[in-house]
């Protein structure tokens, strides 16, 4: 891959997250959130997609996110209220805009006339708050940030703004601004070129030496520039730093600000910033480290300063704490380049701004977390039969060999969860996309809906949630379309107009549990029934249970819809969710009250590198049967194995029929023993319906490490993957639904849901 | 496999029956005894089943069967070649690995027209040595995709 292509990836796995940061920011909002945090999360989110996307010339989506952020901007700087109207609007934007990304990442362009209607009314909400945009493409407006209090900040200056006063540019870095490698002394002479500034510094912030972190940031700059500049290209100085520092620019009131010191500083001297303000009495360090230097000069001066006024006790181990190194002073900081100080202290110092404090994260390959992965299974067999080996030698089971053999196992099978635990992920990144599509189908259905989610940090494999998506999708289109009623039904039935869908995560029992609720109307059994009679899946006259006939909308080909809609009912239905959740070794469950609304609950597995399997021999090979789709074993009589036509045999089992497979036959294993005996194992198929195995003798219930075939091979059909067992050798997964779609003819016709149970 | 001319060439030796064959040390990734392997359904009679490579679920291709001997009974003796094949890797049954050689192009010959169709399709050609034949084994062919979907 060319660099720039390089960089344009990591540019969109950013906007994925930059893109879930902003739709969270804005459900957020839309929940009545108006701290500044959120507020200046969903701007950032917009502003570094915009500031990405500029780099890599998309040019619409440039524009658009212009658009976007200058309405936040708005909001963030509290000349415009976030009601609900508004967020609406910017939800839409933020679909908008993901649009768009989607769009570039195929290397398209959605073009503007999609954005107009949009951009209209993100500038609408500007016309109520400032007239003077009006023909302006980039409309600029009064900024007034929020001021972040830092310890004892004096109140914000509350003065009116002559229309062309001179400019007033208060600048209070924060420590993130360092961090960043931005340096207030670049910012400060960039100002310098567009007029004549005059510079005054405030450090009444710096603390107690004691109290000084290395990483903090305590400075803050006023700086007066003549009112003909415009203030477009102040902010154009303050482009990248915009987010790591409190920035007030505005047209001083008359006078001036009363506490601003007339001293105009030469240029040169503002380079000097870190050196030039002399330590004044209590205040001994100024700001921020700009450079290895600064700090070293900074930590003489502070050390001397220290000294100079007596004010703190013990200036040495101050110095030293502030370093976290047991070095003399002044070559202490120098000990510590500013990168590798803990990010702590520094995130202390910006608390206010920055949201809660972000968790370090890495990204790695996927692909090397699965071969970690894969040593891992590999090194916990290989314990495993090293324990078996040095048993069989003899060693005594209590002695200092098998002793440390245990600890070894110990040790393996906690690498092995932590390792698994690196592919695990929230579900958020699934359930984040669910708000979008709520609102898009309940645009379509004119319906009122309201999604409400729940545990969106419980963790689960990542192939897990990347193939939930669209199961999940699925079922929540029909929970909308056919599960909740029109407002008016809704207001008949009394109920509020606003329906609610629920979709929540939770662990339970080694699996995650997903459901999906609503407080429609619920399952129309007497519909669902006679549907089912229509299109042959029951007969006429049989009589079902209320959970028979709800289990029926899994059946292949059903819609209840009665016409087909945009949304849900296109050919596929809850028989493809029920396919693709099997797929994933998972089970689903609906539970139905009329008038009340459905419940489907999803179980999966955590992981997908790792089944519950039972252990079969059939012939003397051993295979594996995923636990998931047993039902019950049994040791049938062989009376309740009864022929049907030349070769097809079923099994009785209650009173019903069930086709029987030899999975030694079917695999063409040689098999022993007459094929009455041996142990039957009841499985579900694909269609639901049920389906004996016949296996020689079960060997037990254990979790195996799932192991691709294709890889090396290709694939099997009635083989789902290899597993290696506890001896080394390779067992082969079986695929149930592939068997038995190998012996269809021989296989009786497809048994109807309803005599499943 | 690149035959450039001019160029020397690394192979390993190995015995089939009472025939010696040849692979391009490049292909070959480790050599390891027979561990007894399990049986794969549908397979062709010249996949012998997959082993356990440390984790990796490996194949197991009767060289002998496939290069048309007839199926080898397997034994402690015996030796798996295990080669990277494409995006694969395979492990090749083999009697017996007897030598590494290095020869320069101008020693390999054009494989002589025989009707046999295996010979003609791995065979690439034939290195002269004393008193003895080495046949030149192309493993480009060996899992060839189409016949492992008839197969199936």
């Amino acid at each position: 891959m060319d660099p720039m292509e390089e960089i344009k990836a990591t540019f969109f796995q950013e906007c994925d997250e930059l893109l879930a940061d902003l739709e969270s920011g804005l459900l957020e909002m839309e929940a009545g959130a108006t701290d500044p945090e959120t507020v200046n999360a969903v701007f950032r989110a917009v502003h570094s997609v915009k500031g990405g996307a500029g780099a890599f010339g998309l040019d619409t989506l440039v524009r658009f996110a212009h658009v976007f952020e200058t309405t936040l901007d708005a909001v963030r700087n509290q000349t415009l209220e976030a009601d609900a109207a508004v967020v609406r609007v910017m939800l839409r934007s933020a679909d908008r805009l993901s649009d768009h990304i989607t769009a570039a990442k195929a290397g398209e362009d959605l073009g503007e006339e999609g954005d107009q209607a949009l951009i209209q009314e993100l500038q609408a909400f500007l016309g109520d708050v400032e007239d003077d945009t009006a023909g302006d493409d980039m409309p600029d407006f009064g900024f007034k940030p929020m001021l972040i209090s830092l310890g004892d900040d004096p109140a914000p200056l509350e003065l009116a703004p002559v229309a062309n006063g001179p400019w007033e540019i208060i600048l209070r870095p924060q420590a993130a601004l360092y961090r960043n490698g931005n340096d207030p002394a670049v910012l400060l002479r960039e100002l310098a070129m567009l007029g004549q500034t005059t510079v005054t510094l405030d450090d009444s912030g710096v603390p107690d030496l004691n109290d000084l972190d290395a990483q903090g940031a305590y400075l803050c700059w006023t700086v007066s520039m003549p009112g003909t500049v415009e203030e477009d290209r102040i902010r154009e100085v303050f482009e990248f730093a915009d987010f790591d520092c409190d920035l007030t620019i505005r047209r001083s009131a008359g006078e001036g600000a009363n506490e601003i010191v007339e001293a105009p500083l030469p240029v040169l001297a503002v380079e000097e910033a870190p050196a030039v303000p002399e330590p004044l009495a209590d205040a001994p360090v100024e700001g921020e480290a700009f450079s290895l230097d600064a700090i070293l000069a900074m930590a003489r001066d502070a050390a001397a300063a220290t000294e100079l006024t007596g004010d703190v006790p013990a200036p040495q181990a101050d110095v030293s704490d502030v370093s976290q190194a047991p070095a003399p002073q002044g070559s202490a900081v120098e000990a510590s380049p500013p990168a590798s100080a803990p990010p702590r202290a520094a995130s202390e110092a910006s608390t206010g701004s920055s949201a809660t404090p972000t968790q370090q994260t890495i990204r790695v390959d996927l692909d090397r977390v699965d071969r970690l992965i894969d040593l891992v299974g590999e090194l916990v067999i290989n314990q495993a039969m090293l324990a078996q080996k040095v048993l069989e030698e003899g060693a005594a089971p209590s002695g200092s060999v098998a002793l440390g053999l245990d600890d070894l196992e110990q040790l393996t099978r906690e690498i092995q969860d932590s390792v698994m635990a690196i592919r695990a992920q929230p579900v958020k990144s699934v359930f984040q996309r669910m708000p979008r599509l709520v609102r898009e189908v309940a645009g379509m259905t004119g319906k009122s809906v309201r999604l409400v989610t729940e545990g969106e940090n419980t963790e689960v494999d990542k192939t897990v949630i990347e193939r939930l998506s669209d199961p999940l999708t699925h079922m929540i289109r029909n929970a909308i379309d056919h599960g909740l009623e029109t407002p008016e039904q809704r207001r008949e039935a009394g109920k509020p107009e606003e329906g609610t869908i629920r979709l929540a995560a939770l662990h339970r029992s080694g699996r995650i549990v997903i459901e999906i609720s609503d407080d429609g109307k619920g399952i129309d059994r007497t519909r669902v029934k006679a549907i089912a009679v229509e299109r042959g899946l029951i007969d006429a006259d049989a009589t079902l249970t209320d959970e028979e006939i709800d289990n029926l909308i899994f059946a292949p080909g059903f819609s209840t819809a009665s016409t087909i809609s945009d949304i849900s009912g296109r050919g596929v239905g809850m028989d493809v969710v029920k396919r693709s959740i099997q797929a994933l070794g998972g089970r689903i469950t609906i539970t139905s009250t009329p008038g009340k609304g459905s419940l489907f609950t999803l179980s999966l597995p955590l992981t997908l590198a790792v089944l519950d399997g039972m252990v079969v021999t059939v012939g003397d090979q051993t295979l594996v049967v995923p636990i998931t789709v047993i039902v019950e074993t049994l040791q049938p009589k062989a009376s309740d194995i009864r022929g049907l036509g030349p070769e097809g045999t079923v099994l009785a089992v209650r009173g019903s029929h069930v086709p029987m497979v030899d999975v030694g036959q079917a695999l063409k294993f040689p098999s022993q023993g007459n094929a009455r005996a041996g142990v039957t194992l009841l499985v579900e198929s694909e269609l639901g319906g049920l389906i004996a195995l016949r296996v020689d003798a079960i060997q037990g219930q254990r979790q195996v490490v799932i192991k691709s075939l294709e890889q090396n091979y290709r694939q099997v059909s009635g083989i789902a993957a290899a597993t290696i067992l506890g001896d080394g050798r390779v067992a082969l997964i079986l695929d149930v639904d592939g068997l038995v779609a190998t012996r269809r003819p021989a296989v009786a016709p497809q048994q109807p849901l309803a005599q499943a149970s | 496999m690149t035959q450039d001319n001019d160029k020397t060439h690394e192979l390993i030796a190995f015995r089939i029956g009472a025939q010696q064959f040849c692979v391009d040390i490049r292909a070959v990734r480790e050599i390891r005894g027979w561990a007894m392997a399990t049986p794969l359904p549908q397979a062709p009679t010249w996949v012998k089943g997959v082993i356990n490579l440390r984790g990796t679920v490996l194949p197991i291709i009767d060289l002998g069967a496939r290069l048309g001997f007839g199926a080898t009974e397997p034994s402690q003796r015996h030796v798996i070649i295990v080669a990277r094949i494409g995006d694969k890797t395979v492990g090749l049954l083999v009697e017996a690995v007897s030598d590494i050689l290095t020869v320069g192009s101008e020693s390999i010959q054009p494989a002589p027209d025989v009707s046999c169709e295996a010979v003609r399709c791995f065979v690439k050609g034939v290195i002269a040595q004393e008193a003895d034949m080495i046949s030149l084994v192309s493993l480009d062919g060996i899992l060839p995709e189409a016949e492992l979907r008839e197969a199936a």
